[in-house]
């Protein structure tokens, strides 16, 4: 099961990458979006999956590792408030400059 | 008595929650704020008094023992880091009183002003690497929403490379995170020094390559600072100069601690990594302020450059090396924000940040031209002025860790460093107002021009001015506590006993 999270895991942050390189602003906010899924994946593939175990320690018995699901937990909800914020942040740039081309954003730059 | 250590983050959490619900009228607001980090202020430095001795306070929140629960932890650094923070938070959030306008006062600058405290406090003390995540995203999403309030072109443009370069920082911040807990099981910082040695070599020098370029991106070092000087110099001056003084710092300071702490096992690669890394910032950074005439795109290129040598105090990793660069970020916090206010006051006077249509300020702020000069120089690294100890330690360093050719950069990014500072001087205080003044004032709004110089904004500046000098002269006062920080954070049994308790 790991390898199979392994291999999701690299293909979101692949595609992320790929979408953050391109020129639109959209495109970039939802490579970033990928890229947050990634690591939330891989937060949550590093404790060791286990199905059907209980998280509470008993004697001579396996259990589930609960430290990485609050983790997720967090680093989610962390993760909707900032891309909430980029999503506002994209349009108002958009808007203020009337493009979606991120090479025509370098007014600052100079 | 340990319980105290969190009051550095609860007192601007609930400044700023009250400033939020209060909302108006604005003059209780403003004074709800100031009061908020004065008191963060005095307990801060009350912190500092109780750990100077080198104890190491540590909370466990919840009474859940160390490597199970959330620790805080404060050692000398951290305080050190604490008392610097709330010094340039209440400088900065004076000259706010007398800078910020109606506008962005309504749109919520003093909570998120707060807020960010909060988040930078929360970085210095947290005993977790989780947590720090936690903190420092506090930290980014109030600076986020400090550098785009008000919204204008500039801001939008700056603020949008600015967010997008930190969110890709934090997904590799947490992603080091999570290989690192599947490494060791363990985030807590103490624990995690003794359980790395137990991971595989390899696996050990990736996690430390991530954890440089994370916070090597918020820190901005040599690749990865482009973001700085597209971003820093677009909001109102108040906010790059808090931001010049504490955020690049914070990710200095998240590298201090996990290459004291738990990348120790191979420094031959990571300090020598670190160390080509400073070098390389040094030079980049002080030739992007050389060829810069916007007084604020040049100070924010310095930022860079004055990164790089708190880095090599890091990376040549002796106990005088870290002295030295610990001197240096406190050096830098004061110098760099009083700088970013002159330069805003610079701006408020002129109504233009380009150099080359500035000139005439000595004669019509004598007071300015000589807190920029003293600022300026102690920037570059005169005698008898702050940056000249943190600098002669630094040197002195290197070369009894005989590392010739980082000490020869140092040297020569200094003088650097002092060219650009006196391009300002002589553009902007020495040579003749070359305007005709009606012109100039004629195109400016009336806010502008009211009262330039104006205590609120001239005695921030001139607080900091007057630190920088006494660090300078005091020197010998601050180098014997900031060597016993040093020996604590290269000794981490000490940290571990405290933490772990055992």
């Amino acid at each position: 099961m790991e390898i199979v999270m392994a291999v999701v895991v690299g293909v979101l942050f692949a595609t992320g990458t790929y979408m953050i390189l391109r020129r639109s602003i959209v495109k970039l906010i939802v490579g970033l979006g990928l890229l947050g899924y990634g690591a939330n994946l891989l937060l949550f593939t590093m404790g060791t999956l286990r199905r059907g175990e209980s998280p509470i320690l008993e004697n001579g018995h396996t259990v589930a590792n609960p430290v990485p699901q609050a983790l997720i937990l967090t680093a989610i909800v962390i993760g909707f408030g900032v891309s909430a914020f980029a999503l506002v942040l994209a349009y108002r740039a958009s808007s203020a400059t009337g493009h979606d081309d991120l090479d025509e954003l370098q007014t600052t730059d100079r | 008595m340990e319980r105290l250590i969190v009051l550095p983050m609860l007192i601007p959490f609930f400044t700023a929650v009250t400033v939020l619900l209060l909302r108006r009228p604005m003059r209780i607001v403003r004074f709800v704020a100031l009061i908020g980090a004065l008191a963060e202020l005095g307990v801060n430095v009350g912190l500092l008094v109780r750990v100077s001795g080198g104890e190491v306070l540590v909370e466990q929140i919840g009474n859940w023992p160390a490597p199970y629960g959330i620790s805080f932890v404060l050692d000398l650094f951290s305080a050190l880091m604490l008392t610097l923070t709330s010094v340039v938070g209440l400088v900065v959030l004076i000259y706010a009183l007398g800078s910020m306008d109606g506008d962005r006062e309504r749109l919520g600058f003093y909570s998120l002003y707060h807020f960010l405290l909060l988040g930078v406090c929360g970085s210095f003390l947290s005993g977790d690497l989780f947590n720090l995540y936690v903190f420092f995203e506090v930290m980014l999403l109030s600076s986020f929403a400090l550098m785009t309030l008000g919204g204008e072109r500039g801001q939008l443009e700056g603020g949008l490379k600015y967010v997008v370069i930190n969110m890709v920082s934090s997904t590799l911040l947490v992603s080091a995170v999570g290989i690192i807990y599947g490494a060791t099981g363990t985030l807590n910082m103490a624990d995690l020094s003794l359980r790395l040695a137990e991971a595989p070599p390899g696996l050990s020098t990736v996690l430390a390559s991530m954890f440089i370029v994370a916070f090597g991106i918020k820190a901005g070092l040599f690749p990865l600072f482009f973001w700085l000087p597209a971003s820093y110099h677009t909001p109102p001056p108040a906010v790059s100069a808090v931001f010049a003084g504490l955020l690049t710092k914070v990710g200095v300071y998240a590298l201090f601690r996990v290459f004291t702490l738990i990348f120790v096992q191979d420094t031959a690669y990571t300090h020598t990594l670190l160390l080509v890394l400073a070098g390389l910032t040094m030079v980049s950074g002080v030739l992007g302020a050389v060829a810069q005439y916007d007084v604020r795109r040049l100070l924010a290129f310095h930022i860079i450059s004055q990164i790089g040598y708190m880095m090599m105090g890091l990376a040549l990793f002796t106990p005088l090396a870290l002295l030295g660069a610990i001197l240096h970020i406190g050096h830098n916090m004061m110098v760099k924000t009083s700088l970013f206010l002159i330069g805003g006051c610079m701006g408020r006077l002129r109504g233009t940040y380009d150099l080359k249509r500035m000139g005439g300020l000595l004669r019509e702020q004598p007071r300015l031209a000589g807190l920029f000069l003293v600022a300026a120089l102690s920037l570059a690294g005169l005698p008898p002025l702050s940056g000249f100890f943190s600098k002669y330690i630094l040197v002195r360093a290197g070369i009894e860790s005989e590392q010739y050719l980082i000490v020869a950069v140092s040297l020569v990014v200094s003088l650097l460093t002092l060219f650009s500072m006196l391009k300002i001087w002589n553009e902007a205080f020495w040579k003749p107002a070359l305007v005709p003044r009606n012109e100039a004032t004629a195109q400016l709004p009336s806010t502008v021009r009211q009262h330039p110089s104006a205590w609120l904004l001239v005695a921030p500046v001139a607080v900091l001015v007057l630190l920088s000098i006494a660090l300078g002269l005091f020197a010998e006062g601050a180098y014997t506590l900031v060597l016993r920080a040093a020996e604590i954070m290269l000794n981490p049994e000490i940290y571990r006993a405290a933490v772990l308790g055992r």
